[in-house]
């Protein structure tokens, strides 16, 4: 048989890393066809090469059983492939009819006419129910109704093959129960979807077939209903790398960092309401929730890149509530923050610099408020060498120039190798590959054995239950949960994180 | 021998490389500069086309080469007359540097100006001292200029570009105002009074204007070279300027940052203003007007790359041209040579985007031959 979508021997080399190694891939005309892979497996890199994006060094694509060439995503959109990306390129101060129609308006004597291209798009949203207000600026609306438009923009130029790219990760769970079911009339209209992800849940509920990449390969194609979500885990996985993080049994200490009815609020809205836990030495402390329910301003107030605005904080028995963000290194804080790019690195400076970032003024690298070049330096390649970062230049290189995975191991050997007390690692693992997931997981863990403090902030539940002593659930702004991750199954965190279930009493301390 | 030889063999090579990455980031500015002489050319053809090359080697080497003999006044005076525009270009350069659009060097040159006139007509000190503390407190007025919108940004995030301007105005009017009330000329009444002998800053050679102010400019761009990029305040203006979310992560003052880097800016544009009105002659007028050489400082440092040693030499340069203009006469007005400086300016600023562009469409086209010759292969094979 033809299939609507044929991809053969892909092989996509980076530098020395192949993100996609004869990876083969078929797809049948209205079905919904899942690629599952952790992050870093080749998902994303087969899929902007479908869509144009980058080249492939091998392998030839067929659409339609005929060969095609597809160089950019115009390529792309002429063959009626679509694609909605994880983040969103709308044009934010334009309105969602302006946003759907950008590029293929129809113009009547130099001017935009609207008349035909609105009763298209009413049409289309009354068959799919895709509702949403044509009018509103693109910035007044909610981000499931911003995929919305996106989806429209895909439908709009009438794409019959509709990619996705991680779109549950930034829907609440209502929204992802409304996405799944316009999914479906999608595929009853004979329109063909791929969905990448690394949500087993989703493939379950929702695809009909799914291709499992691990490491750049293709591990097999399979019929969802033929297989469990184990089996689906164990092919995503893999034998050879060792999900379940050993760990010695560590005692907790003392009370590192107490958070006592803390309230972070903008005038429209609370991001964090009365929280209040603490964090001991000797554990890692899991603060788990699906993404937007106030676990970023709740760092983010803790570490001091926000002002909150009710609560006190603690650090080891001092009031740090006022404390500039520099007095707290002092005392010992370390973070790994959310966002590497806007607030982990100076891009622009080179790799010694970003690694004295925080200590550039103190007596090791500073005399007479000249810098210290030689011993920045030095201390620079010593962190290197030891935390194997890799870069062209060495201590020269400018950090933009590095690798994703490059920079947040030059972030995290920062902040590890600095006298703390308290490590905050938000999302520390957040798009690098396994490898250097293992990688920082262990590293994590030796912290934990040499007595600090661990804050680790991950949407990923499963990173939250393999690696963390003690796990917080945040649904709302609101801690939901407290529990032991011994004591812990996913199910019922899953039913905290959607604020189904609760704890009736949490204090944030040991229960 | 060896030893020697290696050495000379190392310094060569580092020399060579050195020179080669030199070349590659100066050059935008060199295509600025080559565009701005074929326009320069071109104009030159329309008014006065038999007289077109005569006039181009009078711009080009008519300050240092004239009348069969080197041209010792025309290279002293191009000299003196680079001093305000490099330190211009240097204020300009240093807030550029720390993330910050410093278009008001004219007004606190302005403020700078005043102070050293005031304190150089109406106080009485020996000599040496009478010219450095004019200079002194026209440097602290230019600083205290600067910190104002350095102030507002930092507390109010009021754009440093529309208060700044809006400033240039109050300090041109503020100007004519305290000249009207403290040291008008009561004979011409049109500008102020001369600043008393004791007041002007030393000459380097009697018979010539330039004088030590030439040789300060140098320093401070100098100066601000070593602060940007060797002390610990230089790493936090930079680092806030390239990134302020992740300055203030590294636990820095971005506000404290914001603040001192205008002040600096505001500095070294006061010491523009005051180094030029400690000489010989020089009055401020009654007329509300802003300086130009706040603006020109703009333009030298776009073509010094926000660097301040490549302000130095840009100053210079511009300098040069500018000078060159006057020797073109009387064939060719000497406006000649601001418009080639403005085409120079003007490439300057959208060079980088001209390589881009042109990167961009060679891409482009590209792809077109090889999807021609791909469609055609498809339609072969149908």
């Amino acid at each position: 048989m033809t299939y609507k979508i044929e991809m053969r021997n892909i092989t996509k080399r980076f530098g020395n890393l192949t993100a996609n190694d004869q990876v083969n891939l078929q797809v049948k005309k209205g079905e919904i066809h899942a690629i599952l892979g952790e992050n870093g497996a080749g998902k994303s890199t087969l899929m902007s090469i479908l869509f144009g994006l980058i080249p492939a060094d091998e392998g030839d694509i067929f659409i339609d059983g005929k060969q095609v060439h597809i160089k950019t995503p115009n390529d792309a959109n002429r063959l009626g492939i679509g694609m909605v990306h994880q983040h969103f390129k709308l044009v934010e101060a334009f309105r969602v009819i302006d946003n759907i129609i950008l590029g293929v308006e129809d113009v009547n004597k130099g001017l935009l006419s609207y008349q035909e291209a609105r009763t298209k798009i009413n049409e289309l949203i009354k068959l799919y129910g895709l509702n949403v207000e044509l009018d509103a600026l693109i910035r007044d609306i909610s981000v499931g109704q911003q995929q919305r438009v996106e989806i429209l923009k895909m439908l709009y130029r009438d794409s019959e093959i509709l990619i996705f790219d991680e779109p549950t990760a930034v829907l609440t769970p209502q929204e992802i129960k409304e996405l799944i079911a316009i999914m479906k009339g999608f595929s009853r209209e004979g329109k063909t979807i791929i969905l990448i992800t690394h949500k087993l849940n989703e493939i379950k509920q929702v695809a009909d077939r799914c291709t499992v990449l691990r490491r750049g390969k293709m591990i097999d194609t399979v019929n969802v209903i033929d297989v469990s979500i184990n089996e689906m885990a164990d092919m995503m996985v893999g034998r050879e790398v060792l999900f379940d993080v050993s760990k010695a049994p560590q005692a907790v200490g003392e009370s590192i960092l107490k958070v006592h009815n803390l309230t972070v609020k903008s005038p429209e809205q609370t991001f964090v309401k009365n929280v209040s836990f603490e964090v001991f030495s000797g554990e890692i402390l899991g603060l788990a929730g699906i993404d937007g329910n106030g676990q970023t301003e709740l760092i983010q107030a803790i570490t001091g890149l926000r002002p909150f605005q009710e609560g006190t904080l603690t650090f080891k028995g001092i009031d740090v509530t006022n404390m500039s963000i520099r007095e707290k290194y002092e005392l010992g804080f370390a973070h790994i923050p959310e966002d590497r790019q806007r607030y982990g690195l100076i891009l622009d400076f080179d790799l010694q610099s970003n690694l004295v970032l925080q200590n550039f003024y103190m007596e090791k690298f500073q005399s007479k408020f000249m810098l210290k070049f030689d011993r920045i330096r030095e201390h620079s390649e010593k962190l290197i060498n030891r935390f194997d970062i890799r870069s062209e230049k060495g201590p020269s290189t400018i950090v933009r120039n590095m690798s994703g995975g490059n920079q947040q191991k030059a972030i995290l050997a920062r902040e590890i190798q600095k006298p703390h007390h308290l490590l905050i690692a938000v999302q520390p693992t957040r798009g690098l590959d396994v490898g250097a997931i293992e990688n920082i997981h262990k590293q994590l863990i030796d912290e934990r054995q040499k007595g600090k403090a661990v804050l680790m902030v991950s949407l990923d539940i499963d990173e939250i239950m393999d690696v963390s002593d003690r796990i917080l659930v945040m649904h709302e702004g609101e801690i939901v949960a407290n529990v032991l991750a011994k004591d812990a199954n996913i199910n019922e965190l899953g039913l905290y994180m959607l604020g189904e279930k609760r704890e009736a009493n949490n204090d944030g301390a040991h229960s | 021998m060896e030893r020697i030889r290696n050495i000379l063999k190392k310094c060569l090579a580092f020399i060579l490389g050195k020179s080669k990455s030199i070349l590659v980031t100066i050059k935008p500015s060199l295509i600025a500069i080559c565009m701005g002489l074929i326009a320069g050319i071109i104009m030159m053809l329309i008014f006065n086309p038999s007289e077109t090359l005569s006039g181009l080697r009078n711009l080009l080497i008519g300050v240092i080469y004239r009348n069969n003999q080197l041209n010792l006044r025309g290279i002293l005076t191009t000299l003196h007359h680079s001093t305000t525009i490099i330190l211009t270009g240097i204020a300009v350069v240093f807030a550029f540097r720390t993330g910050l659009f410093n278009i008001g060097a004219s007004g606190q040159m302005m403020m700078g100006a005043y102070v050293t006139v005031h304190v150089g007509v109406l106080w009485s000190l020996p000599a040496p001292f009478h010219w450095i503390v004019g200079i002194f407190l026209g440097v602290v007025a230019g600083t205290i200029y600067g910190l104002i919108p350095g102030i507002l940004k930092a507390m109010r995030n009021v754009n440093e570009v529309v208060t700044s301007i809006m400033l240039n105005w109050i300090a041109a009017s503020l100007l004519v105002y305290l000249v009207n009330r403290n040291v008008l000329n009561p004979f011409t009444q049109g500008g102020s009074q001369n600043i008393q002998p004791t007041a002007i800053i030393p000459r380097l050679f009697s018979n010539y204007q330039l004088t030590i102010g030439f040789l300060i400019a140098i320093a401070m761009g100098i100066l601000a070279h070593f602060l940007l990029y060797r002390t610990t305040l230089g790493f936090q203006l930079r680092a806030s300027g390239f990134n302020v979310d992740g300055s203030k992560y590294a636990g820095m003052n971005t506000k404290r940052n914001i603040i001192l880097s205008m002040g600096i800016s505001g500095a070294f544009a006061g010491l523009a203003g005051a180094l030029l009105f400690s000489n010989y002659g020089k009055t401020l007028s009654t007329e509300v007007h802003v300086f130009m050489e706040g603006f020109e400082g703009i333009s030298v440092a776009l073509l010094g790359l926000g660097e301040p040693i490549g302000a130095i030499i840009a100053g210079i340069f511009l300098s040069y041209i500018k000078q060159g203009g006057f020797y073109m006469q009387p064939a060719f007005r000497p406006e000649i040579s601001d418009m080639i400086i403005g085409v120079i300016i003007y490439f300057t600023a959208i060079s980088l985007a001209l390589q881009l562009a042109l990167k961009k469409y060679s891409g482009k086209i590209k792809t077109f031959i090889k999807r021609k010759h791909l469609t055609t292969r498809e339609e072969d094979e149908q």
